[in-house]
């Protein structure tokens, strides 16, 4: 695989759920190795149905969807688990298994795949330390906040690197102190790990942070970098999405100076 | 349920199908012996109490109700012979798997449908488990295994609910009672004993694992799936008896 051909790529995709509108109308755009894109857009504009659609979880009408390469509309429920082990996915309502402790929760993965318990635990806590959660390994999702529990969510796609993760709206509802770290680890994982990303949200600030920021490794420490005047360091693009369209793609700065009403009125 | 004819036939589709992935499922690894273990747990002896109950309590009515009839005929002795029969052959399997649909059958329907629409089912799934495999399979066959086992305990503690009748109130020996129990039974009706039940367990699991993936509607949605679970459970059970019955009549003698 080179560099150059497209980590994921979605093809004219078209997707229904009963009723006569489609969900998705013909969406088609590519996320490169390293690149994180942020698709924004107003509630049940398909956001989170393209995000299913990526790992496979459901299938689309029409189209296609490439994951390195690979045409994933075509694999069978068996064939994608082989794809998936590639995907770490942040689900919207975190969906924890209730009936799991979070450290079984965040090892789940892992026990899946049969390794050792001992790797697994210190992999565990390593995936909490990320997300400061060490405290709550012994606890079970009913006895943590809503943002503990969405962090828990993305220790738990994080685990066993994934080169791919898809984010689902994961600071939604958080105070800022919590969602700046969260940003900051997204940042990580794009900069230093050259992770593929997917972020959904409805929330600007957040993916205005994602595109002017960028995150360097230097003296064993990660440092945060605004991107000021330079331009397009941050490696983000965005997509809104409006209806099942896609309506802009591009950069931060063209979508600030974008003159399309509706786009001024999302970002105002 | 299904209302129209079109989505009738598609839910026939969707149950067939469900089986067949399933039964194929079982025979491909991982095998999930944990998970197995905890629904054998959870259904066998969550159940006991329950399937003592009612079995000790419905013994003890048919033997008071049958000694009426039989004592017109003077022949009130028989008392264990009748009562061992109808609840070896009928009462037994079908009370037990009837409370197991209850209690089982919804259980099953409300966790993977409320799993369902908070997508842990989804989160399953993008983390590389088949949840056919490792959520259907185990209630499957931990129900499959459980219910003869607990069909048997209803018999045994109907047939001492009547034992208890026909020495306290009837004033039979136990000797009597007992002897006439065993030798009324054959080991075609212990056979069909159970069938019975291994057939009732599949039903109960696969329409509480169908009706709960079936789950549309958010928490609404989940109450309405554990009752459908339940109610059409226990018309297949009812219905699966009387075809049960009449195969085993006809292979007896
Ligand atoms: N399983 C489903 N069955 C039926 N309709 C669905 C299903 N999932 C999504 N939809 C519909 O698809 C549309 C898009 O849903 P989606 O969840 O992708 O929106 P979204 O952009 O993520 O919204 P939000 O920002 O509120 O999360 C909605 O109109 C929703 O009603
Ligand atoms: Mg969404």
């Amino acid at each position: 695989m080179t560099t150059l051909e497209p980590v994921i790529e979605i093809k004219d995709v078209v997707k229904f759920y009963g009723g006569n509108a489609p969900v998705l109308d013909g969406v088609s755009f590519r996320v490169f190795r390293g690149e994180t894109k942020i698709i924004i857009g107003a509630s049940g504009s398909g956001k989170s149905t393209i995000l299913k659609l990526i790992l496979g979880l459901d299938k689309p009408d029409e189209g296609q969807i490439f994951i390195q390469g690979e045409d994933i509309t075509k694999l069978n429920e068996q064939e994608l688990v082989r794809v998936r082990q590639k995907i770490g996915m942040v689900f919207q309502e975190s969906a924890l298994f209730d009936s799991l402790t979070v450290r079984e929760n965040v090892a789940y993965r892992l026990h899946e795949r049969g390794e050792d318990e001992e790797e697994i635990e210190a992999k565990v806590r390593q995936s909490l330390g990320f997300v400061g959660l060490e405290d709550a390994i012994e606890k079970f999702p009913s006895e943590l906040s809503g943002g503990m529990k969405r962090r828990v969510a993305i220790a738990r796609a994080l685990i066993g690197q994934p080169e791919i993760m898809l984010y689902d709206e994961p600071t939604a509802g958080l105070d800022p102190i919590t969602s700046r770290k969260i940003n900051e680890l997204i940042i990580a994982l794009r900069d230093i790990h050259a992770v593929t990303g997917v972020f959904v949200t409805h929330r600007m600030r957040d993916a205005f942070t994602l595109a002017t920021e960028y995150a360097t490794n230097g003296d064993q420490q990660i440092h945060f970098h605004h991107e000021n005047n330079f331009v397009c360091i941050a490696n983000t693009r965005f997509l809104m999405f409006r209806d099942g369209k896609i309506v802009f793609e591009g950069p931060d700065e063209v979508l600030r100076r974008s003159e399309d009403e509706y786009i001024k009125r999302f970002l105002a | 349920m299904p209302l129209s004819p079109k989505a009738a036939v598609k839910e026939v589709q969707e149950f067939s199908y469900l089986v067949a992935k399933a039964f194929a499922s079982v025979f491909r690894r991982p095998y999930y012996v944990r998970d197995i273990l905890t629904q054998m747990d959870l259904i066998g002896v969550g159940s006991l109490s329950v399937i003592i109950l009612t079995g000790f309590f419905t013994g003890a009515v048919l033997t008071l109700q049958t000694s009426k009839t039989l004592s017109t005929f003077g022949a009130v002795g028989l008392i264990g012979q009748l009562v061992a029969l109808s609840l070896v052959r009928e009462l037994g399997p079908v009370l037990a798997s009837l409370m197991v649909a209850g209690r089982v059958g919804s259980g099953i329907a409300s966790e993977l449908g409320s799993m369902l629409v908070t997508e842990q089912i989804n989160a399953m799934r993008a983390l590389g488990t088949d949840p056919i495999k490792k959520l259907v399979v185990p209630r499957i066959l931990a129900t499959v295994a459980m219910l003869p086992v607990l069909t048997i305990v209803a018999d045994s503690t109907g047939i001492i609910g009547g034992l208890t009748i026909a020495v306290f109130v009837l004033r039979i020996s136990s000797n009597l009672y007992l002897s006439r129990a065993w030798d009324g039974l054959s080991y075609m009706d212990l056979f069909g004993g159970l069938l019975k039940p291994l057939v009732f367990g599949a039903i109960v699991s696969v329409v509480g694992c169908r009706c709960g993936l079936r789950t549309y509607g958010g928490t609404q949605g989940v109450g309405r799936s554990t009752t459908q679970a339940v109610v059409a459970s226990s018309i297949m059970i009812l219905v699966f008896n009387l075809i049960l019955t009449r195969i085993i009549l006809v292979y007896t003698r």
